[in-house]
């Protein structure tokens, strides 16, 4: 390379001082909450109480300050080991289910021919906004009516129905700017609209599909109303925002506890964030800014 | 042992309750082919569009209108009570503080997310370690009200004075010589407090949508406004915010819908006392601490209301971009 463009790209580098030091600031206050707790998950009961977790930067390699006892401790005896399994339960039906039922009704809406599909897609864009508290004392009284309260089962359909409106918005968009011709071409070889959507749309989706499952998955792990109010707190079938956030409640100064708790709960959306983050942007772009 | 059996039902569930719901659309698809030639093509867009439509209308429609004649009954929905329910949601005192905090958050979130978002987006654009420091601002979008909740306990955690503190912001006031404060407890700060969680989790959504928006603005645009001698200062204010404002607006809405619904920063944090209660914790209260469906209901339809212009502002949008198509 010539020495030139090295030092034109050095210069350029410097004259940006003010914006490097601000981006830096703004990344190390977004990222030090994570990290506070990240730390003060491997410390000692004793040591946190007494001392704040940026105290061990003093000497950070002292390695007998950490341990994995908080971690084994919640797990077990404060049940977050079932809650995490319990999560688990809960999300992937409840992001399976939606997605296939939304990309079914997407190829309809997008290249399907019937009356009103005009206005029951309108209604699909108002569903998109509507508050879920509006719906959760007739589903509630439903659900007693038909046990489905406290059952995985009642979750998995209402978090369908929660997400659907989303799914199906994204999905349209996507499937209906799939090219006309190759849809045409499939017809005139004599292909059903199944084999179309399943050999066809399908395959061809797969990025939108995969924003939406992002989505999905990682709303439903997050969510804390709807099993508030669906699953209650039994520790059979509580999830992990449910069993962190009862402890909070019951043990809301034993950070040692808090701390591994929040951890656990945060494992899997972070591993979902950081794999398929570039899904998880579209997902955000397309839901807003082309609407 | 227990474990593996655990698990075995979690796979379970998941094949049954996934594999049931393609293996119906298949058993419909034959059905329907199974059907003479008129009726089986007017009937397969159906066979597309009925699973989601009956779900979204078991889910959303049908509960939103019961929801809404609920709201003129009484506690126990036996007794027909007019708009009381709504005359005590507007006149109540605790019910007036929701809306005043609920307004605070509205603002605050909103303003401070959406600008600093916007601040962000367009610096981050000129620097090489774009996608890191994106990733980091982004990163707390994938962590849930409840685990930010546990974070920031952590963070206004308050020990008196003369103890070591162990809560990172009351650490640094007392370094600072100052004495320590009860964030969450303090009513002068302590919805400040709770608002700032929610500014954590959401500047970064409200970043990357503009970043995008700012990506797309042409290069020669900002080019030939250079040549004629505008700075980077004017540059921003007449060309960037002018030619991303319907992405801002967007931004906008999309935060100030999240924010009316927000519940679970208040329920973990402080369980709505020392006056810190919003419009969606107070609704959730009247439902499960006070069983009282009629306040609970008109309180859900009064915050549906508030959402109905953005409802309609997306109808449109939709028509003219269907237009276009």
């Amino acid at each position: 390379m010539p020495p030139k463009v090295n030092q034109h790209n050095q210069s350029e580098f410097w004259q940006k001082t003010p914006i490097h030091i601000t981006i830096v600031i703004i990344a190390f206050i977004w990222t030090l909450p994570t990290m506070g707790l990240f730390i003060s998950s491997f410390r000692q009961r004793d040591a946190m109480l007494s001392s704040g977790w940026w105290s061990i930067f003093q000497h950070p390699f002292e390695i007998t300050q950490y341990h994995l006892g908080n971690y084994l401790d919640v797990l077990q005896s404060q049940g977050m080991g079932q809650a995490f399994l319990n999560s688990l339960t809960i999300s992937i039906p409840a992001t399976i289910i939606p997605i296939a039922i939304a990309t079914f009704a997407a190829y309809g809406f997008a290249w399907m021919e019937f009356p009103g599909r005009q206005f029951l897609f309108i209604i699909v864009v108002c569903l998109l906004v509507v508050p879920l508290q509006t719906t959760l004392i007739p589903i509630l009284r439903a659900y007693r009516d038909l046990g489905l309260t406290n059952t995985f089962l009642g979750v998995w359909l209402a978090h369908t129905g929660y997400g659907l409106p989303l799914g199906i918005y994204l999905l349209r968009n996507y499937i209906g700017a799939l090219p006309r011709d190759l849809i045409e071409a499939a017809k005139v070889d004599g292909a059903s609209h199944l084999k179309i959507f399943t050999q066809l749309i399908v395959p061809l989706s797969m990025p939108a599909i995969a924003s939406f499952a992002v989505f999905q998955f990682l709303w439903v792990w997050n969510d804390l109303l709807i099993a508030l109010v669906y699953l209650g707190g039994t520790n059979d079938v509580a999830p992990v925002t449910i069993q962190l956030s009862n402890m909070v409640g019951s043990r809301g100064q034993d950070w040692y506890l808090l701390t591994a708790g929040a951890f656990i709960s945060m494992t899997v959306p972070l591993m979902v964030f950081f794999a398929l983050q570039r899904y998880f942007v579209r997902g955000i772009l397309a839901g807003s800014v082309k609407s | 042992m227990e474990v593996i059996t655990r698990i075995f039902n979690v796979i379970l569930a998941i094949v049954f309750g996934c594999g049931g719901v393609i293996g119906l659309f298949y058993l419909a698809n034959y059905g329907i082919s199974l059907l003479p030639k008129p009726w089986n093509r007017n009937l397969l867009p159906w066979v597309y569009i009925s699973p989601a439509m009956l779900i979204l209308s078991a889910y959303l429609i049908l509960p939103t209108i019961q929801t809404f004649y609920l709201s003129f009954f009484d506690g126990r929905s036996q007794n027909f009570v007019g708009v009381q329910n709504y005359l005590f949601a507007f006149t109540n005192k605790s019910m007036l503080l929701a809306f005043r905090n609920n307004l605070l958050w509205l603002v605050l979130v909103t303003g401070i997310s959406v600008a600093l978002g916007l601040i962000i987006a367009v610096l981050v654009d000129k620097v090489s370690y774009e996608s890191i420091a994106k990733s980091l601002i982004f990163l707390p979008m994938a962590i849930s009200f409840v685990g930010a909740s546990v974070i920031w306990k952590f963070i206004y955690a308050y020990k008196p004075l003369g103890d070591e503190q162990i809560g990172l912001l009351n650490a640094i006031i007392v370094s600072l010589g100052f004495e320590p404060v009860g964030w969450l407890v303090e009513r002068s700060v302590n919805n400040f407090a709770l608002i700032a969680i929610m500014i954590w989790l959401y500047t970064g959504f409200a970043m990357v949508i503009l970043s995008a928006a700012v990506k797309g603005i042409p290069e020669d645009v900002i080019e030939a406004a250079r040549i004629d001698g505008a700075n980077s200062w004017q540059i921003f204010w007449r060309i960037t915010i002018p030619m991303i404002r319907s992405t801002i607006l967007v931004v906008s809405t999309t935060i100030i819908i999240l924010v009316l619904k927000v519940f679970d920063i208040v329920f973990v944090m402080t369980g709505g006392n020392n006056g810190t209660e919003v419009i969606a914790s107070r609704m959730i209260k009247e439902m499960f601490n006070y069983r009282n469906f009629g306040r609970g209901s008109a309180i859900a339809i009064i915050l549906l209301l508030l959402i109905v212009p953005v409802m309609i502002s997306n109808i449109r949008r939709f028509k003219t971009q269907e237009k276009l198509r």
